[in-house]
């Protein structure tokens, strides 16, 4: 693949230094991606067209066909797809081909009513691995190396997209799945595995109980992390690099594109390459819809130029960021994203799961209460800790401490099966909770994750 | 035999229990009987006052979660084994107490001592078998 004829075309702009999965691609002339992408995009829209009614209804509404998209610089002209109308059309209203050809699915975290389900073909999947292959590789990936993959595996896309990748880079792959941390510690250690791949948060735990047993950097053999599905900061990565004795790489997806490896970090570390061979990155102004120039800061927009059975166009994931086509001494010519720096809807993300203030309106208003409510997130060490705060009204209270505190634990347990995770839950008198302009302050978000 | 009790939900800030204070003081309520159960996050105030239904109004109105519970007051005497006695006669009735509290009567000799229990009809029954006297909310005003 190296000796591909287009990379002694593109030699000059590979950085010698720098491996790369597929250098003809990932650092192929900006030009050369712009065909590929006009290409694609035209196939991709009459291909979305044929085979998904909800989104030709959406075009018909809007009065654009497959003739008006000619190159993306008209992607403008195709409606918008959202959270909502992944709901609108669960389970199969945006697939694009038959489900004989689908071989997998994948789902967001399990968010009650808010789930999304994406489907995949052969295609679809290998895609989607090489996508992490090259974030593996970026991160210094070899088929020498050990892969530890702890992200969860199952619907997740987390574990199941590193998992792959590391297959495709050649890379020993320990497929640990999340959790009981000792014991990926042991394997660590005992196969000396050279790459880990986690949320951040519990890449910080995992260095956390390295301490805790007895053990130091210099007992593992870690070089590299990938690290993703959450927010994270500059000063977690400097605690990861520290406690790990590694570097610490970001990477980022979602399940409507596919998974993680939509973008990944590569050595400068100022930005995600997004795999712009395979998806379409807008920058909108959040309110009005409007095309944002590069460089401006605003809401992440992906359209998917090749994927086959759940082709999103010009999907809204609500992140917030900017792009940048700056030259990277790594050599990747693609476009390169920011860190998400905030969200353009109320999702948060807790604890990995993604959290809606609705969904904790709807368990409070089932179990007898107002819809005064107060969230309230914070970080401590390495975990996110998720409080709510409840104005107790007179059905549910009583005048036993006993009583109030079954309460209390029903309502978490309550919004534990809703969310997957559990809040602890305070009553608090009514009135209390702060309000602006008459309306309660439903989040108070106080992590510092957005540098 | 059964007396009312106002529950009034509070969170554990400063100035809350002045609050309500100041609320029964100004619509001219007097106490008869309090307590306090407190947690790490809230507490809750319990009061006998002489117009339960009355105190409820002028708490709601001002906001308060508040409700009114039957409690069952006691007549203990006031001297060692006073308190020991009426909570043997429950034990031995399998009856279990969420909680209790006491204060001096006003009748010489005695103590009232206001029970929650988790079930009033037969507490009642225990006791009257057992000779002690349950209280009705005017002798418990000493009226």
């Amino acid at each position: 693949m190296w000796y591909d004829k287009n990379v002694e075309l593109y030699r000059e702009d590979v950085n010698p230094m720098e491996r790369y999965y597929q250098p003809e691609i990932e650092c192929a002339p900006v030009e050369k991606i712009k065909e590929w992408q006009n290409e694609k995009l035209v196939r991709q829209v009459r291909h979305v067209y044929d085979n998904v009614a909800y989104y030709r209804k959406l075009m018909e509404e809007k009065g654009v066909t497959p003739d008006d998209i000619r190159s993306t610089d008209d992607l403008y002209k195709l409606p918008f797809l959202t959270k909502a109308d992944l709901r609108d059309a669960y389970p199969y209203g945006l697939l694009a081909k038959p489900l004989s050809d689908c071989v997998r699915i994948q789902s967001t975290s399990g968010t009650t009513g808010k789930r999304v389900v994406a489907f995949y073909t052969q295609k679809d999947v290998d895609l989607w691995e090489d996508c992490c292959a090259r974030a593996i590789v970026a991160a210094g990936g070899t088929n020498e190396d050990v892969c530890q993959v702890c992200y969860g595996y199952g619907l997740f896309t987390g574990g199941p997209g590193l998992h792959g990748g590391s297959h495709k880079v050649g890379c020993l792959t320990l497929p640990m799945s999340s959790g009981n941390t000792q014991r990926q510690i042991q394997f660590m250690l005992d196969l000396q595995s050279t790459i880990l791949c986690c949320t951040p948060s519990y890449a910080v735990y995992i260095g956390e109980t390295l301490r805790e047993m007895g053990y130091s950097k210099e007992d593992i053999h870690l070089k590299a992390g990938i690290f993703g599905a959450e927010p994270w900061t500059q000063e977690m990565r400097r605690d990861i690099e520290n406690s790990l004795g590694i570097k610490a790489y970001d990477i980022y997806g979602l399940t409507e594109t596919s998974g993680p490896g939509v973008s990944f970090e590569c050595s400068e570390q100022t930005g995600m390459h997004i795999n712009e061979d395979h998806f379409f990155a807008e920058i909108i102004d959040p309110e009005t819809g409007e095309v944002l120039p590069e460089g401006s800061k605003g809401e992440l927009v992906f359209t998917s130029l090749d994927k086959e059975a759940f082709p999103l166009l010009r999907y809204r994931t609500r992140d917030i960021c900017v792009l940048s086509r700056k030259k990277c001494s790594c050599g990747r010519t693609h476009i390169k994203m920011s860190k998400p720096m905030g969200r353009s809807d109320d999702m948060m993300i807790i604890r990995g799961v993604n959290v809606f203030p609705s969904q904790i309106e709807t368990v409070l208003l089932k179990q007898g209460y107002t819809s005064n409510y107060q969230i309230v997130v914070d970080r401590v060490g390495s975990t996110d800790t998720f409080d709510v705060y409840v104005e107790v009204t007179e059905e549910q209270f009583a005048d036993t401490v006993r009583e109030l505190t079954l309460r209390e634990e029903e309502l978490s347990g309550a919004m534990k099966l809703m969310l997957g995770i559990n809040p602890k839950v305070h009553l608090v008198q009514p009135k209390s909770i702060a309000r602006s302009e008459g309306k309660a302050v439903r989040v108070v978000d106080k992590r510092k994750l957005h540098d | 035999m059964r007396v009312k009790q106002i529950s009034v939900f509070l969170e554990n800030k400063s100035g809350q229990l002045a609050d309500v204070g100041a609320v029964l003081a100004e619509n001219n309520m007097n106490l008869r009987a309090l307590s306090i159960a407190d947690t790490k996050d809230y507490g809750i105030l319990r009061v006998i006052v002489p117009d339960a239904d009355g105190a409820l109004e002028v708490l709601r109105t001002a906001g308060y979660t508040c409700k009114i519970t039957d409690v069952l007051a006691v007549e203990i005497d006031d001297s060692p084994g006073g308190m020991a006695r009426v909570l043997a006669v429950l034990s031995d009735a399998g009856i279990s107490v969420e909680y209790a509290y006491a204060f001096i009567s006003h009748k010489a000799g005695y103590a009232h001592m206001i029970l929650r229990v988790s079930e009033l009809e037969k507490t009642v029954d225990a006791l009257a078998k057992a000779q002690i006297r349950t209280l009705e909310m005017n002798e418990l005003l000493g009226k």
